[in-house]
This record gives C-alpha cells, sequence and structure tokens, in this order.
C-alpha cells in the first residue's frame, strides 16, 4: 500500500481524511485507485493533478515506479508562465 | 521518464556551457531583419479586425452585419454563430473569450470580427455592425464580487469545491498545509494579522499579438503567429474551428516578448474563421489598447495573513487566506498562489486558502510564476514586520526559518536539495546589505520561489555532410535559448558552438512540444538536446567501429572524435565528426540524433532579493536606488541570458510594485489602456540591476541546469513594499505604491 | 479619396511611394516599402519601438504622416549598417547581450545612435533619460545601458 497525502480541500471528498492508502506501483495505478477508492476525488482528478513522489513532480508519466515507502503527495496541476 | 534511467552525474568540466557567445539570432534582431508577428505577408492578405464590446457585462440580444458585409471591400464577418456549437470542455471558455456568446462579460469583449482588403475598410466595416446589447450589473473588485449580492457572470457558479453560501462567482476554493495554526500561534511570542491588495498588471510584452492565418475549404489551413507555444496554437484552434490538428500547421514568428501572456490565443482562431470563410489569408494585429483591454492581464488579489514568531524569530504559525480574481472565467492562479506562499519556509504549523473568483475583466492569462508574487508580497511583507516589530535582522529570521533539503514544504512535498539558504547567505555577505542609507531610504528583503517545470519536448539533431549540425526544437525563443540550445549540443559534440545551428520548428516538423512556459525550455529542451546528441554520438561511434572492423562497444567519443579505446580495440588515429559525416553515405546513410520525452522531475528554485529606495517626502514619489538579485540557476549555461532574467524579473516587480495598475472606472471601463497612463518602467526609473547567480547543481538535469525565467519576479513586490515602508516610516499594505498612495501613507501616519 | 505622391529618401535611396492622407509614416514603411524592422508597439507614440530619424531628429515613425516625409531624409534601423559591417551600436549590443526579445532593439539602437551623434561621451543617467522613451519588457535595461556606454566609448576610441 502507499500512502498519498492530500492537499487540504481534497479532504472534503474523502470524508476528511488528508491521506489515504491505496494499492499502486505506478502513477497510473494510482490515480486508478484514487478514482476507484474514492470516488469524491473523480472531478478533481479529472481536471488533472501534478503527484509529487519523493520530491519530484510528474505529471502524466503513467509508468513512474511509486515504492510502498514513497512519499506521494497529491497537488493541484501546476501550470507556468 | 523516471529520473534514475538518466545519466544523472553532473558534469563539471564544460568548454562552451558557461561562455558568452553571440546569439544565433543577434544579426537578424540589431538591423530589422528578424520577422515577429506583425511582420509576415501572404498573397492576396485581406486585413482582420475586431469589433469589442463597450459594456462591461450585457447581453447580446442580436448582431447585425448586413451593413458591414455590404461595404466594398469587405470580404467576411463572422460572430460567434460562425464557429460550432459545441467544442470540447476544456476550450469552450477560451472560444467564449476569443469571441462572444450570450454575454458580453467585459470592456474589450469581442463580439464580431471582419476581413476587408485594407485596414481602413475594416475599420468602418466595424462601425456598421449593430449590436443590440441589455447592458447587466457588473462587478470588477474581487471582494465585491465575493459578496452575495454581487452581479453573477455565469450561473451555474462555481464547482464542488465552494462550500454553500458563496456568491456563484466563486468558482472554486483550495486548501494547502499541515500542523495546527491555532496551537503554533498560541506558542508565538508576537502574532501579526494583516490585510494586503495588489492590483491587476499586464505582462506588458511590447509586441502585439499579431497572427496571420490561410484557411482552405479542404480542411487544410496554415497560420503564422506571435506565441509562447506553436503546438498549443494548433491544438486549441483545432479543437475550437473542428479542424484535425495534422491538417493546421502553425508556425511561431519571433515572439516580442511573453512572460505568459501567450500561452493562449486570442486573434488565431478568429483570423482562421475570417480566412475560411472569405478564402483569402487574413492578417490580424491588436493594437495596444486591444492588448491591455482583452487579452490576458494578471489576476488582482486580496490576502489576509497570520503570522506568529517567538522572540528570537522561529516562525511558529503561518496562515494566508487569498482570494484572486482571474477575470470572466474561472482560472485564476490562486491555487499556484496559495501553494507558494509559505514555500520558501520550514514551517510547523502552516495553512493557506485560496479562492478562485470570477469579474467583468479580460480573462487572467499567466504571467511569470502565475500567482506567486501576490502571495509572496503577502507573507513576506508580514515576516518583515514582525521581524522589526522584535528588533530582528530580517535576513537572520529568514535563515533561521529557511527550507532546506528535508524539509516538508508548505505545499505537501519534502525538498530535495534547494538552494535558498545559499542565496540568504549570499545576501548577506554581500556589500549591499551594510552599506550606508542616507535620509528618507530603506532598504528591504524578500524571498521568492517557484515550482520550474519540464514537460513534452521532442528534438532533432542533424549532422550534415561537412560536419555542421542543425537542432531542430519546438520552442519559441524569448530571451535567447536557442544560444544555450546550441551551446549544449556543442559541449556535447565536442564541437565548436559556430558549427551548430539551432532552428524552430513549425508543428509539422517534430512531435509535440509543451509551451514556452514554466522556465522549462533550458531545463527539458536542454535535456533533450543533450540526449539527442548523445544518441548522434553513439550511432557515429558505431560508425567508426564499422571501418575500423572493431566492437562498437570499443568506440569512445571524446574531443569531438570517435576513438578507440580499451584493451582489444586496436590502434586506430581518431575519426572527427567531420570525417565521419563525410562518408555517412557510404556507412548507412544521414547521421542525426532524436530525443522524445515528458521532462519530468524539474527541480525548484529559489531567490532573495535586496533592494534600496528612496521616498520623496513631498510628492509620494519613490525611486529604486540600489537592486541587487540573488538567485539559484542550478548552472547558468549562458550567464548574459542568465543573468538577463534576473534584471528583466526584478524590473518586472518593479513596475509591478510602484506603478503598474488596471484602473476601472465606476462604469466598469477601463480606464488606462495604453502605455501613457498604464506605467511601465522605462531606462530612467531604474538603476542597474546586479545579478549574483548561484550554482546549486540540479541533480534532475546531466549538466544540473535548473530554469530560472519566473522566480525572480516573486521577491520584487515584498522586497520593495519593505523598503518603502522603512522609507517612509509607514507600513505600505497595497500595491502599486504610486505617489499618491505613498503621500496618503505619510499623511495619514503623521496625523495619526 | 485620392493617394498622394510622396517623393523621400530613405536610407539614402532616393524614394518615391503613394500613401493615403491619414497613413502614418510608420504603415508606409511597414506595409508599402517592405521595412519591417520599425516594429509597431503602441501607435501612440508612448514605447519607441517605431522609432527613425527624420532629417536627423529622431521621432516616433507611427506620430507622423507618411506624407509629411515629403522632401525629408528618413533614416530607419534597415540602413544602420553599412552593408555588412554592423555600426558600432549593433555590435555591443550582441557582445553585451542588450536583448532578449528583440522587438525593441531596432527602436532602441535608432534612439541611441541618434543620442551619439550629439553626445559622444553620454553619462549612464544620460544615456537613461535619452532612452526614456523606448520601453524594454525584458531587460530591465542594464546590458541596453551598459551596450550604449560601450558603443560610445569605441566610438571615441576609433575617432
Amino acid at each position: 500500500m502507499v500512502k498519498v497525502r492530500l492537499w487540504g480541500s481534497l479532504a472534503e471528498m474523502t470524508d476528511g481524511r488528508t491521506e489515504v492508502e491505496v494499492e499502486a506501483g505506478t502513477l497510473r495505478e494510482l490515480l486508478d485507485a484514487l478514482a476507484r477508492d474514492h470516488p469524491g476525488l473523480k472531478p478533481q482528478l479529472d481536471r488533472g493533478v501534478s503527484v509529487s513522489i519523493d520530491g519530484r513532480v510528474y505529471n502524466d508519466a503513467w509508468f513512474t515506479p511509486i515504492a510502498p515507502d514513497s512519499e506521494v503527495v497529491l497537488l493541484r496541476r501546476l501550470k507556468g508562465g | 521518464m523516471a529520473l534514475d534511467d538518466r545519466d544523472t552525474a553532473t558534469k563539471l568540466d564544460f568548454k562552451v556551457v558557461g561562455t558568452r557567445p553571440p546569439r544565433p539570432d543577434g544579426i537578424d534582431k540589431v538591423t530589422g531583419r528578424a520577422r515577429f508577428g506583425a511582420d509576415m505577408t501572404a498573397p492576396g492578405m485581406l486585413t482582420g479586425r475586431v469589433l469589442r464590446s463597450p459594456h462591461p457585462h450585457a447581453r447580446i440580444r442580436s448582431i447585425d452585419a448586413s451593413k458591414a458585409e455590404a461595404l466594398p471591400g469587405v470580404k467576411a464577418v463572422v460572430t460567434r454563430a460562425d464557429f460550432p456549437a459545441e467544442v470540447p470542455e476544456d476550450v469552450a471558455d477560451v472560444l467564449d473569450n476569443c469571441m462572444a456568446g450570450d454575454k458580453a462579460l467585459y470592456d474589450g469583449h469581442a463580439v464580431a470580427a471582419v476581413a476587408a482588403n485594407s485596414a481602413a475598410v475594416a475599420r468602418k466595416a466595424l462601425k456598421l455592425i449593430e449590436v443590440d446589447y441589455e447592458p447587466l450589473p457588473h462587478v470588477t473588485d474581487v471582494d465585491a464580487a465575493m459578496a452575495p449580492d454581487a452581479p453573477v457572470l455565469h450561473e451555474a457558479g462555481g464547482d464542488e469545491t465552494v462550500p454553500e453560501g458563496h456568491s456563484r462567482n466563486v468558482m472554486s476554493r483550495v486548501q494547502f498545509g499541515h500542523g495546527d495554526i491555532d496551537a503554533g500561534l498560541a506558542q508565538a511570542d508576537r502574532v501579526i494579522e494583516r490585510s494586503y491588495r495588489t492590483a491587476a498588471t499586464h505582462q506588458g510584452y511590447i509586441e502585439p499579438h499579431a497572427c496571420l492565418a490561410s484557411a482552405g475549404p479542404d480542411g487544410q489551413a496554415d497560420l503564422w503567429c506571435c506565441t509562447q507555444g506553436q503546438y498549443m496554437v494548433r491544438d486549441t484552434c483545432a479543437a475550437i474551428l473542428g479542424l484535425s490538428q495534422g491538417q493546421l500547421r502553425v508556425t511561431a514568428s519571433e515572439i516580442g516578448g511573453g512572460f505568459g501572456g501567450k500561452t493562449t490565443v486570442f486573434l488565431e482562431p478568429v483570423a482562421l474563421a475570417l480566412s475560411r470563410k472569405a478564402g483569402r489569408p487574413v492578417k490580424m494585429v491588436m493594437s495596444r489598447a486591444e492588448v491591455l483591454r482583452a487579452s490576458g492581464p494578471t489576476s488582482s488579489s486580496s490576502v489576509d495573513v497570520r503570522l506568529g514568531m517567538t522572540r528570537d524569530g522561529r516562525i511558529t504559525a503561518g496562515f494566508a487566506e487569498l482570494r484572486y480574481q482571474g477575470g470572466a472565467y474561472p482560472g485564476s492562479p490562486v491555487d499556484m498562489g496559495s501553494m507558494s506562499a509559505f514555500a520558501p519556509y520550514d514551517l510547523e504549523n502552516v495553512r493557506t486558502v485560496g479562492w478562485d473568483v470570477v469579474t467583468n475583466r479580460p480573462k487572467a492569462a499567466a504571467y511569470r510564476a502565475p500567482g506567486a508574487p501576490m502571495a509572496a508580497f503577502a507573507v513576506e511583507s508580514a515576516i518583515d514586520e514582525l521581524s522589526k516589530e522584535l528588533g530582528l535582522d530580517p535576513l537572520d529570521v529568514r535563515l533561521k526559518n529557511a527550507a532546506r533539503e528535508g524539509t516538508k514544504a508548505s505545499y505537501g512535498p519534502t525538498f530535495p536539495a534547494i538552494g535558498l539558504e545559499a542565496t540568504l547567505e549570499a545576501a548577506r555577505a554581500h556589500p549591499h546589505w551594510s552599506a550606508p542609507l542616507g535620509e528618507n531610504q530603506g532598504r528591504g528583503v524578500a524571498c521568492g520561489f517557484w515550482f520550474n517545470f519540464g514537460g513534452n519536448t521532442c528534438v532533432s539533431l542533424n549532422v550534415a555532410p561537412d560536419g555542421t549540425v542543425t537542432l531542430s526544437e519546438g520552442n519559441p525563443d524569448i530571451g535567447g535559448s536557442r544560444a544555450s540550445m546550441t551551446m549544449m549540443a556543442a559541449e556535447e559534440l565536442g564541437i565548436p558552438y559556430d558549427r551548430v545551428r539551432t532552428v524552430i520548428t513549425d508543428t509539422g516538423s517534430l512531435g509535440v512540444n509543451d509551451v514556452t512556459d514554466g522556465s522549462r525550455v533550458t531545463f527539458a529542451v536542454g535535456l533533450a538536446t543533450i540526449e539527442a546528441a548523445r544518441a548522434a554520438k553513439r550511432e557515429m561511434c558505431r560508425r567508426a567501429a564499422m571501418i575500423w572492423g572493431i566492437d562498437e562497444e570499443a568506440v569512445v567519443w571524446e574531443d569531438g572524435a570517435a576513438r578507440p579505446s580499451g584493451p582489444n580495440a586496436g590502434e586506430h588515429p581518431p575519426m572527427s565528426l567531420a570525417e565521419i559525416a563525410a562518408i555517412a553515405p557510404n556507412t548507412g546513410g544521414p547521421i542525426a540524433g532524436h530525443h522524445e520525452v515528458n521532462a519530468e522531475g524539474a527541480g525548484v528554485s529559489f531567490a532573495t532579493h535586496m533592494v534600496d529606495t528612496e521616498v520623496d517626502r513631498d510628492t509620494g514619489a519613490v525611486k529604486i536606488l540600489r537592486y541587487t538579485v540573488f538567485q539559484d540557476a542550478g548552472k547558468a549555461v549562458h550567464p548574459d541570458y542568465v543573468e538577463g532574467q534576473f534584471q528583466g524579473g526584478a524590473a518586472q516587480g518593479i513596475g509591478w510594485a510602484l506603478n503598474e495598475e488596471y484602473i476601472y472606472g465606476d462604469d466598469g471601463v477601463l480606464q488606462n489602456p495604453g502605455f501613457l497612463d498604464y506605467r511601465v518602467p522605462v531606462a530612467s526609473d531604474l538603476p542597474m540591476i546586479e545579478p549574483v547567480i548561484l550554482e546549486i547543481p540540479n541533480p534532475g538535469h546531466p549538466y544540473g541546469v535548473r530554469g530560472v525565467g519566473e522566480t525572480s519576479i516573486v521577491p520584487p513586490l515584498a522586497a520593495i513594499a519593505n523598503a518603502v515602508s522603512a522609507a517612509a516610516g509607514v507600513r505600505m499594505t497595497q500595491l502599486p505604491m504610486s505617489p499618491p498612495r505613498v503621500l496618503a501613507a505619510i499623511h495619514g501616519a503623521d496625523d495619526g | 479619396m485620392s493617394q498622394i505622391h510622396v517623393t523621400t529618401t530613405i536610407n539614402g535611396d532616393a524614394t518615391e511611394f503613394l500613401c493615403e492622407p491619414e497613413e502614418t509614416l510608420l504603415d508606409v514603411l511597414r506595409d508599402r516599402l517592405g521595412l519591417t524592422g520599425s516594429k509597431e508597439g503602441c501607435g501612440t507614440g508612448d514605447c519607441g519601438a517605431c522609432s527613425v530619424t527624420v532629417d536627423g531628429r529622431l521621432v516616433c515613425s507611427c506620430l507622423m504622416l507618411g506624407a509629411e516625409a515629403q522632401g525629408a531624409r528618413v533614416e530607419t534601423i534597415e540602413g544602420m549598417a553599412d552593408g555588412d559591417d554592423l555600426h558600432p551600436l549593433q555590435q555591443t549590443f550582441l557582445d553585451h547581450a542588450g536583448l532578449q526579445c528583440g522587438i525593441c532593439t531596432p527602436g532602441i539602437l535608432v534612439a541611441a545612435k541618434s543620442l551619439l551623434e550629439r553626445n559622444p561621451a553620454p553619462s549612464e543617467e544620460e544615456v537613461r533619460y535619452w532612452l526614456a522613451g523606448n520601453l524594454c519588457r525584458c531587460t530591465g535595461y542594464d546590458k541596453i545601458v551598459r551596450a550604449v556606454m560601450a558603443a560610445a566609448d569605441d566610438m571615441r576610441r576609433a575617432s
């Protein structure tokens, strides 16, 4: 299981939890599991998120490996100028 | 691509990287030959013009263009009815912003456009279009737009994140942070609570939006335009107009500044629609007034901060509530502001809440580190004020609380190696910090943070038969990136800088490249360039191995040549790149290297700015006396252009802090749509801006490069506010600190 | 509406053109003569991107009518280099990275040349005030001012 930290306002979609656990070995599995296990997150996942894995930010790379002890943080989709 | 797959060994013995060669597009740009957006022509070209709403908010009952269409010389008129009724959801607001539907949502909103055989005829035709407006109540201020009884822009209101009971102008709410704010504040020796406001500012690129479109009835189309991303233009226009992406070829012209403002489309879909209807090429160029009224400025903001500090300068809790208006559509950068507000600090208790609000103003576009400068203005002002109240040195306080490797960032992740402390140490050691100040002068410091991105990147490196090299990449060069790419290719190949030419291709020539934004180009395109060069080197080693009749593994590339290496390689004279290129037809055909990547793992960036100001107590005018930028560049590829980014960001920040401001009248109409009244800094306003480059290598890039373009606009607002507050003897909490506002603050303090 | 016939000298070449009475010199240069080096940043004389000299005087070509060029001597960025010999200002702008995006560069070079013709040894402050009518949004002016000062040095040494 991978622990995923959510940003504060997402907790409203997960019964107040700021951290959830899902079964995932890659970023794709992580996103799929989040949508499946926590349907309240679906609208935000559909709008797009960035994911920090061990301090590095990923947007799209589905096959980025995630270890069980990885630090995983869901972030708003980053956009720049 | 996972970072660990890369050769992350940071190269230290550079020959080309770190030098300052002339930029490859330099001659064209000093002789007037460079072709920018408005410089292109096509045979049979028409001139397109846009009719814009004079109302800040109005229902469009009907549009009658028959008189305009009847005017000799008019070849096409388009309104929203000429665009598909249904478009993909992610471009619906973009289309509505390019051409209003049921309602005009801001002063300057496009409602119709014409193409005519001269600019004079097009202008005359606009006056003949009859629009029946039903004016509606409007709102342009962010706090007013959040009031329960505010005029509503979009009946549907915000998304599921907005708690019940809020105005329908609130489109979303975000919250970040960790710890317990109340508990943290209880540990503080002193707590400060302040509100801050910033005005909307425009990116202020000197080149107005411009494009030339040619669309045929067969679904093929060509577009030439000034943009930060030709692929973004292609995909957005294709979605809006129902074209296929492969049939629309977009070529980016030279670009006369963007700063985020050219990361979306305004004219391009309209020009394509006009061209399709007229059957002729159509060129459109915005006037400056149109740029200011209808292209994206940044958000105005209203931010509340609560901050607690112990007597010895430890921040015990930080809270900020940020309200940004993003113009007439959702998508202000309040989420980025909320994530970055406290990012420079290692805090146990931190929380930010952000509100994205719509108003009757042009849709906000990205502007250099979007959302971060306003947040930093509020937080860094509060830290400064609290430090002063406790009699502490503001640099010491920042160092005491600075985020470092292992810090859990306020927005969630744990930081890897970062450079904030290095910029603060450099600032403290710099002679600027200890230089004397005179009467009515004050010094301010502030820190800033930006994320930096990577993203989709595709480059191709081709070796010509004479041994010269062309690098094809797909990101418009705003500030010298062709020079940086050329340098990285030359470095990797071991050949001189002048043997490589970098060109920026149209959308048909390479795979997708994300927009030139997020300070991504030197990092991501640089990484792809290095990898493409490595692929070409591997191929050239293979060719040499064939010639020498030895194993590929027994050949290495050194100093621009293939060389035998290892015990079984035998004795062979090195083969240079030019020698291998000359016989390429005999060894397997052309030599090229390619690299395609979605580069993830860009390193975050920090800066500390220091500024001295002088306040004229009679007029309220502020003079910038001295300015120093300390920023981590990872590795500065071409130091001139790194310095240029530092200086340019500081100068834009100075404008934002002191003068620049969207001013709306009670009628909801923009009152200052020109450079005379929307005053950007001019040469006589500024001193030299000293750039101090720090190099803490980014482990995610083969040469250690970090993006540098955006961070430099984050600290100036607060640094200048802190300096002006010190000089004026009164705390300034609202931007711009224009002379009337500073004067009023001084008088208020004197009276009080 | 009949067009006006204008005879003028542009970058040393005798030039004739027809223009509408309301057409600006900038429109004529860009749209009729193909001299697109002069840029339109504002159309109101505030940004200086369209700077040219007319009979030696620095003007915003967006504020002057094409018809007013009758009999005048107009110099634009396209006439600044002598063949493939760059003007010293053009060279120092390259050497000192005095440009980023390059849109303001032609106007700034024309304005700076006009300054150095009047004042071969300007102070930093004089350079800054002379160029105050030429907006640059990329550089913060630092490297531009240094490039102008360096060109002044080079030109004084050469003369």
